[in-house]
């Protein structure tokens, strides 16, 4: 089948097979940055933002992407940056093969969720698994990204 | 300090909260083959024909290989200095299967979806042999798991195949009957810990090509390039010199990748085929036929005089290492040796052990390495004897544990020049309020708030074996090359032996590169595991500026015409003493000294660190489930080198800890499938689930490590296992000896 989508705001059309997956189309791509970490959507590792929502690319069909905005962190590296720096100031991001899914998530709940609390934050990236951090500097680097950017909008 | 001992930011942290492509998969060729493995639906097998003809003819299919085209000589997969302890057990691919998930046969073509067709096109016919699927009936049963003529072991471990001994020892001081007969409290107990998974976030990936000089190249997310380089040589029977082991960005290592998983596979393909090739294990994959912990069962018996001395321990552990041995002969020994060391007091111990094979997944290393599941029935049994003394659980440890300048004899008689044990059972006491929690206290909903207990030792690398070697030189524009063959697996050692070399070097850590590790250009080390990289590569790297600072006054005095003595090194470069006269580093690599210095380094001892751990759980009496509310860790690692990276991998190993303690498991079917295939099944702890874990330091400082370090990454994981089954006996009088602790359990407890 054929398909229109448009990934980091460029335009692609191209001929899928019906069962493709939107995270190996995406990494073909050139978008790298979209991990795989499990078969069974329990991970967050593939998350991706398909019309501001975030979305798990390993069990979304490249057909349900059609006419859609995606987004990984290739098309965001300047909002990945600014929230990436306090998640490396508190040597949270450690081996780092969770951080694109977990950064994208938390670039959506920003947008989202208007001064959440830990409980919220917590409850919003339940499904974005780490082993290597225990969680607890991940909320610290959060709580210092929402924080300054707060700072930044008054 | 300068550097030491400051929060700096990880080297590659941008890359990684960026998403940059540097991972093993990342950087492949996109010309890879692609390989997949065909693995046993049988947990003991033998293969009678194996017929490959209707997979290999499929188009876009280069090859097809089953055990009649890999070598037949037995290797390790262990990440161990040679001569390994673990036996050399394994083919690459082996007629006789031994666990549900073993591989039959490996295909390699154009893309997944033809590979995964003609997976399905391989007839094989199988003899079904009775499987040994309880460990505790392994030893000395008629069934035997490795009956082969050329299996081997290495090193006096006491292994047998004909016996399905992996490993046997008894060791001891003193005459451990008689003292427990003298005492007037004993405890005897048995304890179980289950065969957790690492899950490392990137599972186990590995690409290979020919490199044109007719090397075979491979790249792969490993903690052990060297020894990686070695086993596939053994595997393979191609020499050394024709490998070369390329270590990129690694997603979680945790003890999984001292194994090399999925090297061989790939690698006998590109030999086969001339072609790259890339195996990445699925998730299913790597929790059925990867490396799990060691299941172990321990009973512990310990004897204390009427005031809680304790007088005696006696070990005895029963270790299952699945259908091959990796890691089985090490694991076992760290059951004793870093836990009954902890109890100062003992005037006798004996530790005893079998390691026996089974039919189920190939146990290996999981961080803890041993010490986990040994101080998991030690510290439960000392909880127990608190308990039978209505003793303070923390007073008992006050009165009993090991202190600074004590000589262990649990621990090769070393003697112990740093510790602060008693300084974290005081503060983690501080922290948690233990004085008003102890033992509970009634929620007026019906549940029980309780506080437990553990104390936890690990070693800092392995004594006279684990080597590191370290290359500093000054470049062109005066800026320093740092080369280690240490294995940054996220944990951030690039950065910390850069501090370390930038506080030496009088420098700052920008001024430092370090590159991964390509076993073809850096130095040797034997890898990133057994609590090794920050103790004993950290001490390398101290070595390495010493050797390098004196070149460069040598240099300088050469150079400016002067003695030795009147040189001064500043950071920048040299002066004189009297500062008429002055060269930048620069100018001195220009003016053509040869400034780089390599050093190497093998330490006699491994001092200890420690750790307290305290859990505080509300348990609901009516279904027994079990809430965490607090953990608290202190720790002594000696001096914190990096003080962000020691807290985060603090709060990280006890989040792995919890998940030991509450939920993790390897479930076998009757017929010895593992039912704990999928994140769906084996749970690890979501954000959700760790409730808060809070971190402090008490730091000793260790004459022998750099700067007064000691290692952190293992002891970590120790205590909240056995924290939370004392809280759990705290609060409604059970005693979960058995992980993991679920409502199951306590509930039919509290109903005994």
């Amino acid at each position: 089948m054929n398909v229109d989508l448009w990934i980091n705001d460029e335009k692609i059309t191209k001929e899928i097979d019906g069962d493709a997956m939107l995270l190996d189309f995406l990494r073909d791509h050139g978008c790298l940055s979209v991990k795989r970490g499990c078969e069974t959507s329990n991970c967050g590792l593939c998350t991706v933002i398909m019309d501001d929502k975030p979305v798990l690319s390993c069990s979304t069909l490249v057909a349900r992407a059609a006419g859609k905005h995606i987004y990984t962190l290739e098309g965001l590296q300047a909002e990945a940056q600014a929230f990436g720096e306090c998640l490396a100031d508190q040597g949270a991001e450690q081996c780092g093969f969770c951080n694109p899914g977990l950064v994208l998530t938390v670039l959506a709940m920003v947008r989202e969720l208007k001064h959440p609390s830990d409980a919220q934050i917590n409850d919003y990236l339940s499904g974005n698994l780490c082993r290597c951090s225990g969680y607890m500097g991940q909320l610290r680097g959060i709580r210092d990204y929402l924080q300054k950017k707060g700072g930044e909008k008054k | 300090m300068r550097v030491v001992s400051q929060p700096v930011r990880k080297k590659d942290a941008l890359e990684l909260v960026t998403g940059q492509p540097v991972y093993t998969q990342d950087i492949a060729p996109p010309d890879c083959l692609v390989v997949k493995i065909l693995r046993s639906p049988h947990a003991h097998a033998l293969i009678t024909s194996i017929d490959t003809g209707a997979a290999a003819e499929l188009p876009g299919i280069a090859c097809v290989l089953t055990y009649k085209d890999v070598p037949n000589q037995r290797f390790t997969l262990a990440g161990q200095t040679f001569p390994e302890p673990s036996p050399y057990d394994r083919l690459i691919l082996d007629q006789h299967l031994r666990f549900v998930g073993d591989a039959v046969a490996i295909v390699a073509g154009e893309n997944e979806k033809t590979v995964e067709r003609a997976l399905k096109r391989i007839k094989v016919s199988y003899e079904v042999l009775e499987p040994l699927l309880d460990f505790r009936t392994a030893k000395d049963n008629q069934v035997l798991i490795h009956p082969e003529a050329n299996w081997r072991s290495l090193c006096e471990v006491g292994a047998d195949n004909k016996r399905n001994l992996c490993a046997s020892n008894e060791e001891k001081a003193g005459d451990v009957d008689a003292v427990i007969a003298g005492c007037d409290w004993v405890v005897e107990q048995t304890y179980h810990t289950r065969a957790n998974q690492q899950v490392t976030m990137e599972t186990f990936r590995t690409w290979t090509c020919w490199e044109p000089s007719g090397k075979l190249t491979c790249v792969t997310s490993t903690q052990i390039p060297f020894h990686v380089r070695r086993i596939l040589s053994n595997a393979l029977a191609l020499p050394e010199a024709q490998i070369r082991v390329v270590k990129p960005r690694i997603g979680g290592g945790f003890g999984a990748k001292q194994t090399a998983v999925t090297e061989i596979y790939p690698a006998l393909v590109t030999i086969k085929t001339g072609k790259p090739a890339l195996l990445v294990y699925s998730r299913r994959e790597s929790l059925i036929a990867a490396s799990s912990r060691h299941e172990n069962e321990i009973t512990v018996r310990l004897g204390a005089n009427k005031h809680g001395v304790i007088r005696g321990i006696d070990m005895y552990t029963l270790s299952n290492t699945g259908a091959y041995g990796e890691h089985g002969p090490t694991t076992v020994g760290l059951t004793g040796h870093k836990s009954l060391p902890l109890y100062g007091k003992v005037e006798a111990f004996r530790f005893r052990y079998d390691v026996v094979y089974t039919n189920v997944l190939s146990a290996g290393a999981y961080r803890g390495y041993g010490a986990t599941q040994g101080t998991f029935a030690l510290e439960s049994a000392v909880n127990e004897l608190a308990q039978k003394m209505k003793m303070d659980p923390v007073k008992l440890r006050e009165l009993n544990m090991v202190r600074e300048g004590a000589v262990m004899p649990a621990y090769y008689g070393e003697k112990l020049n740093s510790c602060a044990l008693d300084r974290c059972l005081a503060k983690a006491q501080e922290m948690i309020g233990w004085e008003n929690k102890y033992p509970r206290v009634e929620l007026e909903n019906g549940k029980v708030r309780s506080v437990g207990v553990a104390m936890a030792m690990q070693g800092s690398s392995i004594a006279n074996v684990d080597t590191a070697a370290v290359r500093i030189t000054v470049n062109d524009q005066g800026c320093y090359a740092l080369e280690i063959g240490a294995t940054d697996m996220g944990t951030g050692c690039d950065t910390i032996l850069a501090q370390i070399a930038a506080e030496c070097l009088n420098c700052s850590v920008e001024q430092i590169s370090v590159s991964g590790v390509d076993t073809d250009v850096s130095p040797y080390d034997s890898g990133s595991y057994a609590s090794s990289t920050t103790y004993l590569t950290g001490t390398v790297v101290i070595r390495t500026c010493e050797t390098l600072i004196d070149k460069i006054r040598t240099n300088g005095a050469r150079y400016m015409g002067c003695p030795v003595d009147d040189v001064i090194f500043d950071g920048a470069g040299v002066h004189r003493t009297d500062g008429s006269e002055a060269m930048r580093l620069a100018e001195l690599v220009q003016a053509g000294a040869d400034l780089s210095a390599l050093e190497s380094y093998c330490s006699p001892v491994s001092p200890p660190p420690f750790a307290v751990g305290m859990a505080e759980i509300e348990i609901d009496k009516e279904t027994g489930v079990v809430e965490l509310i607090d953990f608290v860790a202190v720790i002594d690692c000696g001096t914190p080198i990096n003080t962000n990276l020691v807290r985060v991998q603090a709060e990280g190993g006890i989040a792995q800890g919890i998940g030991m303690a509450l939920y993790e498991n390897v479930v076998y079917s009757e017929q010895g499938r593992n039912m704990s295939n999928s994140l769906l099944q084996y749970k690890i702890p979501t954000r959700l689930d760790v409730g808060k874990i809070r971190v402090a330091f008490e730091s000793s400082y260790e004459p022998t490590g750099p700067f007064g370090a000691k290692s952190i990454g293992e002891v970590v994981i120790n205590t909240p296992a056995p924290a939370i089954a004392n809280a759990v006996c705290n609060g409604v009088q059970v005693q979960v000896r058995e992980l993991p602790i679920t409502a199951e359990k306590i509930y039919n407890g509290t109903k005994q």
